[in-house]
C-alpha cells in the first residue's frame, strides 16, 4: 500500500452511467491486475474503492460506475483536481498460473479489472477469451478495447440487443468457447452461477462493503473453505474452490 | 526546547500518549507494513474473547456525516491463538508495552481470557470491554449497570495482577455512576468511550444498511460527547482515564487531555487515514510549541 496524490487528467462518460478516469502521478504501488485504490472525496468519512483497470508508469485507468454519493462526485471531477490515493491495495489475479486458454468473465462494472488482466494475459502468449455480459447496449463498454488487445471477445446481453441473449453462463455454453482455467468479476449472482457452470478452476474478485480498504477493520469478512478472510486485504480475488456460496 | 511527550499509566511509561483503538489496528502487522509503529505509545489490541468468533453477517460498515457505523461483531481468532500466534508476531514489530483488549459474554469468559492474557509479558495492561451482551442476563451489556460493570471488574481483579482498565458504553444514562461503581470494585483505570449505538437505512432499498441493523457509531462526529464524558468520568474518579472517541487531530489529543485524559486512543481515524496515529504524534510538538506547553502531562483535566 501506497498513499499517493494523483491528479485527474481525464474523466469522461463511455456510457450514461459508466466513466473512464484517467490519474497521472506515482502508481508504483500497483503491482498486479485486479488490484483496487482507495480514494478520499471531500465530504465524505470512508475511501472509496475502485478497481484497477489499467495502469502504466505514471498512469491509472479507473472505470467506475456511478452508483452513490462517492462516484457521483467523481464522475464531476475536472481535469486537474488532485486525489489522496491508496494504490496496490488487495492480492490481485494470479497471471501466472499455469493455462493455456484462459476464460475471463465480466460482469456490468466487473469489466474493467479484466482489461490490464487481458493485457497482462496476453504477455504471456496466453490464448484468452473474454465473455463480457451487459444488460442492454447502451451499456456496453471496452469490448472494442479487448477486442484491440488481441483477445476474441464474446458479448451477452440480458436483452438480447446486441451478442448473445442471456448471462455470461449462457455465452459460455452457446459459444462453445474453450478454456482450461477462469477469471472473473461481476456481481455476486453472477459470479455464483459461474463457479457452478465452470467445469475447470478459476478465481472470482468479490465484492464486500468496505471499512479500511487495507485489512484492519475486519468490515469486510467472509467465510471461506480456508477460514474468515477480507476480501479487502486477502482478496478481492479468492480461488473458486475457496469460496462458499 | 524539547517537548515532553511523555505519560504515566498505572506505572507503566508511556513515550507518548496516543494509542490506536482496538479494533482500528488489528495485531499490528497490517500497519507495520505502513510505517514504524515503535513511534506508538502503545497499541491496544484486537478485542479478543476466549472462542474465535467470525462476527455478524455482511454488511458491517456503514458511512455517516464524519463517521460510520461498524457492526463487526468481534470477530477475532480466540484468546488461545491470539496467544499463541498473534502476540509473536506482535513482538517482533512493536518493542512497547501493549494493551490487552478483553471482551467476553459471561463473566467467566471475562476472567478465563484476563488471566491467560494477564500472564503474557508484553502485556502492560488489561482494557476490559464492557460493552458487550450478557447472555446470562437477557443480553443486556454489562456495561449498562453499575452493578453488572462491577461484577466483571471485581471478577477480572481476582485474577489478575496487572493494571485493569475498564471500558466503557456511553449508551448509558449515567456513565459516572458506572466509573464509580468500577472504580470502587478495584479497576485501576477507565477507558471511555467506546462507540455509540446507530443506525442508517437505505431508503431506496428500505432496509438497514448493516446485515445486523445496529451498530457502533464512531468518527469525529463523536468527539465532542466523548470530551463530555471524559471530563465528567475523570473528575468523579481518582484512576487515570484514557480517552477515546472521535480523536482525529493532534489538537484533539490536547483537548481531550486537558479534560482529563490521561492517554488517548485513536479509533475510526485509522481506517480512513492509515498514517493517523504517525501524523498525530509528529504534529503533538508543533501544537504544544503553539500552546505553550512544556510537558503534556501538565495539562491532564486542567480544566476544572
Amino acid at each position: 500500500m501506497q498513499r499517493v496524490v494523483l491528479t485527474v487528467a481525464k474523466n469522461l462518460p463511455l456510457t450514461p452511467l459508466i466513466y473512464e478516469m484517467q490519474l497521472v502521478g506515482d502508481v508504483s504501488g500497483i503491482t498486479r491486475a485486479g488490484q483496487f485504490v482507495e480514494i478520499a472525496l471531500d465530504g465524505l468519512y470512508l475511501r472509496r474503492p475502485i478497481s484497477v483497470c489499467d495502469y502504466e508508469e505514471g498512469r491509472l485507468t479507473l472505470v467506475y460506475k456511478v452508483v452513490g454519493k462517492g462516484t457521483d462526485l467523481m464522475s464531476q471531477m475536472a481535469e486537474g483536481t488532485e486525489l489522496d490515493v491508496l494504490t496496490g491495495l488487495g492480492n490481485g489475479f494470479d497471471v501466472d498460473y499455469e493455462c493455456r486458454k484462459p476464460l475471463l468473465v465480466g460482469g456490468g462494472v466487473g469489466v474493467p479489472p479484466l482489461y490490464r488482466l487481458t493485457r497482462d494475459l496476453i504477455a504471456r502468449g496466453k490464448e484468452v477469451s473474454v465473455v463480457l455480459g451487459f444488460n442492454t447496449e447502451s451499456e456496453i463498454f471496452y469490448a472494442e478495447r479487448f477486442e484491440a488487445l488481441g483477445a476474441k471477445v464474446i458479448v451477452a446481453t440480458a436483452d438480447g440487443s446486441v451478442g448473445i441473449k442471456g448471462f455470461v453462463t449462457d455465452a459460455i455454453r452457446e459459444s462453445g468457447v474453450e478454456y482450461d482455467y477462469f477469471y472473473s468479476c461481476g456481481p455476486l449472482p453472477m459470479l455464483k452461477a459461474l463457479c457452478s457452470a465452470t467445469t475447470t478452476s478459476g478465481e472470482v474478485s468479490l465484492e464486500e462493503r468496505m471499512g479500511c480498504g487495507f485489512g484492519i477493520c475486519m468490515g469486510c469478512s467472509i467465510m471461506t473453505a480456508n477460514g474468515a478472510k477480507r476480501v479487502c486485504k486477502d482478496g478481492p480475488v479468492f480461488k473458486k474452490e475457496e469460496v462458499i456460496w | 526546547m524539547v517537548r515532553d511527550l511523555s505519560v504515566e499509566l498505572c506505572g507503566v511509561a508511556l513515550d507518548n500518549p496516543v494509542i490506536p483503538a482496538s479494533g482500528t489496528f488489528g495485531f499490528g502487522k497490517e500497519m507495520s507494513e505502513v510505517y514504524d509503529i515503535n513511534i506508538l505509545g502503545s497499541i491496544s489490541f484486537k478485542g479478543t474473547t476466549r472462542d474465535a468468533r467470525f462476527g455478524n453477517p455482511t454488511p458491517r460498515i456503514a458511512e455517516c456525516p464524519s463517521g460510520l457505523i461498524n457492526s463487526v461483531g468481534l470477530q477475532n481468532p480466540g484468546v488461545d491463538a491470539v496467544i499463541a500466534h498473534e502476540l509473536p508476531e506482535l513482538r517482533k514489530i512493536f518493542r512497547k508495552p501493549i494493551i490487552a483488549n478483553i471482551s467476553g459474554f459471561s463473566i467467566e469468559e471475562y476472567v478465563e481470557c484476563c488471566s491467560k492474557l494477564d500472564k503474557e509479558e508484553q502485556v502492560a495492561i488489561l482494557e476490559v470491554n464492557i460493552s458487550c451482551p450478557n447472555v446470562h442476563n437477557g443480553g443486556m451489556a454489562f456495561g449498562t449497570s453499575p452493578e453488572s460493570a462491577a461484577a466483571v471488574t471485581r471478577a477480572v481483579k481476582a485474577v489478575t495482577t496487572k493494571p485493569v482498565f475498564i471500558k466503557l458504553s456511553p449508551n448509558v444514562t449515567d456513565i459516572v455512576a458506572i466509573a464509580k461503581a468500577c472504580e470502587e470494585a478495584g479497576a485501576d483505570g477507565i477507558t471511555l468511550i467506546n462507540t455509540m449505538l446507530g443506525m442508517r437505512i437505505d431508503i431506496a432499498r428500505r432496509k438497514p444498511v448493516i446485515a445486523n441493523k445496529m451498530g457502533g457509531f464512531s468518527g469525529a462526529a463523536i468527539f465532542p460527547i466523548a470530551v463530555r464524558m471524559v471530563y465528567q468520568v475523570a473528575h468523579a474518579v481518582k484512576i487515570p482515564v484514557i480517552g477515546c472517541g472521535g480523536v482525529a487531530t493532534a489538537e484533539d489529543v490536547v483537548e481531550m487531555m486537558m479534560a482529563g485524559a490521561t492517554a488517548v486512543q485513536v479509533g475510526a481515524e485509522n481506517l480512513r487515514n492509515p498514517y493517523a496515529c504517525k501524523e498525530i504524534i509528529e504534529e503533538l510538538p508543533f501544537v504544544m510549541e503553539r500552546l505553550g506547553i512544556e510537558k503534556l502531562s501538565d495539562i491532564i483535566g486542567i480544566i476544572e
